[in-house]
This record gives C-alpha cells, structure tokens and sequence, in this order.
C-alpha cells in the first residue's frame, strides 16, 4: 500500500531529493530541509535554495522492524536523523551498516539510493540514504 | 463573553477487538449511552462531533457526521468529522465546548471512534502514518513507533536514565486497567515482561506501546443556559480546553525533547480555568509509548527533567499518591483506538470527578486534566475539568 503513489508526485520532489536541496532562512538563518517557501522557525516568507553539505552525523536512531505495507520484507533497517554539517536536520534511511553498527554521533555521508517500488508497474522511487562516512 | 460548558453524560464501549461491531455499532453504542446517562432527548442536541483519523483509510468510510446521525436516529443534527491524528477526539472535544461555549448550540454532543481490527498489522502501520509528512518522513520508511523511539533514544542519552524505569510506566497502567471494566487488558503485568517483549523499533519494546483495538467513547455537553432549564446535581464543568500545535516533524524541532506544543496548551487550558498543575488531582496523559508519558511528567513540573520515572517508580502516579495518573489503565492498558482516546481520557476523568471510578476512586477528586497527542506531539489537545457542588 503505497500512499502517495503518483508519477507527479514523484517528479515534482526529484530536485529536492536527489540533491539534497534545502532552504536557509535570511531572516534567523535557519537551514531546513527539504526547501520551501516559509521558515517553519520564525515564518520569513522567501526561504532561499541551497544544496546541503553531504556529510553529518547521526544524532538518533531507530531500527524498523515492524514496517509499514510498503516495506514489508526490506526489515530490520535503521531510520536515523542526521545533522548535517551547517546545521540542516534530515530523517532518512542508513545504508550499508548493521543496527548493531550503528551508534550516535556516528559521522556518515549521503550515497543515492532505492528507497520503494510504488507497485508492479508502478514508479521506482530513489533519495537519499546515508552509509559511515568512508 | 463564553458561557459556561458542563458534561451532563458520558458513555463508552469496552475498548477490545470488537469483531461482531462495526465502526457505526460503537459510534452510536457509546452515544446512545452517553445520551441516556445525561437524560436528555437526543432531539435537544443540537450538534454532534464525530473523532475519528481513520475510517477512510481502513473501513473506505468518511462523512462520519451523517452516517453516525443517521444511525443514532439524529439525522437533521449539524454534524461532522473532526481530524487531528490521534488527537482527534480532543480536537473534536474542543469543537464541542467552542460550540457550547458561543451560546450558538447550548446542548452537543461529541463521540470518538477507531474501528482498527478489520485492517492487517502492517496496513493499520501505514494508516497512522497518515498523520506525518508523507513526501519527506513516511517516505523514508519510518513508522510512528520508530519516530517515537527517536524520542525516546534521545531522552535515555541524554539524561542518563535506564530504559527499565521509563518502561515501569508501562507497569503501573496495567496495574491501574485491572479494576477498569472498559479496559483492553485487564491484567498486570511485570517490568521483566515488558523488557522482554519484542523489539519494534530499537529501543521501543511491544509492551511499551499502545495496543491497537476498537472502541468509542462519547459525551453530552450543555452550557449554563440548558442547565437553567434542566437542573441537576452532580456536575462536572470543562473549565478549560485548548488545542496548539507543534512543527509536525520530529527531527525538524529545535529541541525533540521539548513538547511546546503540549506546553503552550497546557497553559492556556490552565489559564482559562484558573488553575496551576499543582492543583490537578486527576491526570490523564497520552502515554502511546511509556516515553511520552513520563515527557509529559516532566513538561507540567511534576518532576524535573531526566526525572519524571521516579514518580512511577515510587507509586506517585497510583490513586493517593503525589500525581493520581492513567487512573483507568491510559493509553497502554485501557486502549487506544485512536479518534476515541481523548474522549476516553475525559470519559475516565468524569468517572473520577463523580466517584464513579471504584476501586481506583482518588479521593475528593475535584480537578482533572487530560491530555490528547497527534502525532509525536504535533496536535495537542489539553482540558481542564472541575467538579461543581
């Protein structure tokens, strides 16, 4: 069951996933991610856009073992989030590294990845993921 | 000027896997009940809010107002849904006492409702995930459970606190759900079970989340001017009630640990009634995993931060101790069916402020609070209620 199952959809986030493209925020010089119009901190409307560095380290995480239908088979994996170097908090999928592996402040760096497969004949989606900084 | 908004009934189904009830049978269940309870014609209620998160996406039913109107022999009430997550039944709440309080309708009525046992585990998990960010957080693969325990990782670190006495919360509601005839688990049980249940998402454990399970809990509200034209004797008053909200994702909030949307309702619902934390005597927190619960300890003052486990540990949140909490069972152990929890928390409330509550009574309960959560924490929902003589 894949929720938001639109090729559209799809498209339209592909800059701000596949490049890391996040906003810094001109009036209290918050970095966010993804980017958007408003600052979600202090409500400056006109976020600019600015590709974030690829590299940070791990400040929670979690392993999945009870997943949601569409990633179903792909348990256990590590959900962290990662503050990137800058400051910019983003919630993704680590790769490439056991759950025992995996500890806080853990320095990692982004790598391109699969991320599901929407149906049979539908779209394969791809983002972000991140592996131990090498 | 807002008038004043009391709860003349209150009705609720068992929380439990309810497989010969539909998502109406406990909608209208637990509304005709709470109709009896306050002895009013259900033709004197004039609007009906419906909680509810889910029925779309499990049982492909919305227009909830209609169909529970219509089913309750009410059609011609104004009635809809309210969403917010799992804080839709205070939200709904909330719209209930706006309602009673404008004087516009001066007798409502609201019911909260999940039916989630006709959904496969793994579908109900994504259902939920309907309440976060879909592009940027669902997307990765996290489920509530896993966002929760983000939270919870952080909390352990940071306070240097064991997991073993976050997860005693888990403890005490069970032991509290024992003598609670509409809870899903009326069993005790260990800290050693709970520790050594199965892994969700690391380091949350099976018995340190809410179950999934059906339910409804409903109540009948009226302002002072229907209750000049029908006294009664025992009241309970919504003395304050205040939805915020927080930025929806976790990992996006300054502080993860700090639950300002709960902190900016509490202390307007607070404000309105007049009242500082210290003088509820009833508390009902959203306690969907054992961390929340004692974060939330912790956020109303009743315990320093890193803290708020040592009220569990030393019976403080048990009827007679420092801070009477989850007096019914919570989340944990009375259930959650999710659009139903933050009625049932002012359900168990009522209970406690009448003397209804039996073997868990709190003594000369005059005060309660009750706190709802969507999300981690993104919708909240905070009300105040007060005995009146």
């Amino acid at each position: 069951m894949v929720w938001a199952e639109s090729a559209p959809r799809v498209w339209r986030e592909k800059v701000k996933k596949y490049r890391l493209l996040g906003g810094k925020c001109p009036s209290c010089g918050s970095l966010v991610y993804p980017h958007r119009q408003v600052c979600p901190y202090c409500g400056h409307e006109g976020l600019q856009p600015v590709e974030l560095p690829r590299r940070g380290r791990i400040v929670s995480y979690t392993a999945i073992r009870h997943p949601p239908s569409d990633f179903v088979g792909k348990e256990p994996y590590v959900v962290a989030i990662v503050e990137l170097d800058g400051g910019a908090r983003v919630l993704a999928q680590l790769t490439d590294a056991k759950p025992e592996e995996v500890k806080e402040g853990l320095e990692v760096e982004a790598v391109f990845r699969k991320y599901r497969e929407q149906s049979p004949n539908g779209i394969i989606e791809y983002g972000i993921k991140f592996r131990p900084a090498q | 000027m807002a008038k004043r908004v009391f709860v003349i009934g209150a009705g609720a189904t068992k929380v439990g896997e309810h497989w010969d009830k539909s998502l109406r049978d406990l909608a209208v269940e637990a509304l005709l009940a709470a109709v009896k309870d306050a002895g009013v014609d259900k033709r004197e209620i004039k609007a009906l809010y419906v909680g509810n998160m889910m029925s779309g996406e499990l049982q492909g039913q919305e227009h909830l107002g209609a169909l529970v109107a219509t089913w309750a022999g009410m059609a011609g009430v104004a009635a809809f849904k309210v969403e917010a997550a799992c804080a839709s039944g205070g939200a709904a709440l909330h719209q209930a006492y706006l309602a009673a309080a404008s004087g516009l309708y001066d007798c409502v009525a609201v019911v909260g409702v999940e039916k989630m046992t006709d959904a496969l585990p793994n579908d109900v998990t994504s259902a939920l995930l309907t309440a976060e960010d879909q592009e940027y957080v669902v997307f990765t693969g996290a489920t509530f459970v896993g966002l929760n325990a983000l939270v919870y990782r952080m909390y352990l670190t940071k306070y240097g606190v064991k997991q073993e006495d976050v997860a005693r919360f888990a403890v005490h509601c069970h032991k509290m759900a024992v003598n609670n005839p509409y809870a899903q688990f009326r069993r005790e049980v260990t800290l050693e079970e709970v520790m050594s249940s199965p892994l969700i998402a690391d380091p949350i454990r099976l018995l340190e989340c809410a179950p999934v399970g059906d339910g409804a809990a409903a109540l009948v509200l009226c302002n002072e001017d229907f209750l000049r034209r029908n006294p009664r004797d025992v009241l309970v008053e919504v003395t304050g009630s205040a939805v915020a909200t927080d930025i929806l994702s976790v990992h996006e909030r300054r502080d993860p640990l700090v639950m300002e949307g709960f902190r900016k309702a509490a202390e307007v619902a607070m404000k309105r009634a007049g009242i500082e934390a210290k003088d509820v005597d009833v508390l009902e927190v959203h306690d969907a995993f054992t961390v929340l619960g004692v974060l939330t300890l912790e956020a109303l003052g009743y315990a320093p931060p890193g803290r708020g486990w040592q009220l569990v540990a030393e019976g403080g949140l048990e009827p007679g101790g420092e801070i009477p909490t989850n007096t019914m069972g919570g989340l944990k152990a009375r259930g959650h069916p999710v659009g139903g929890t933050g009625i049932y928390q002012v359900f168990d409330i009522v209970k406690q402020l009448r003397g209804e509550a039996g073997p868990n009574q709190v003594e000369g309960a005059e005060v309660g609070l009750a706190q709802n959560l969507g999300g981690v924490a993104g919708t909240v929902a905070v009300h105040v209620l007060r005995r009146v003589r």
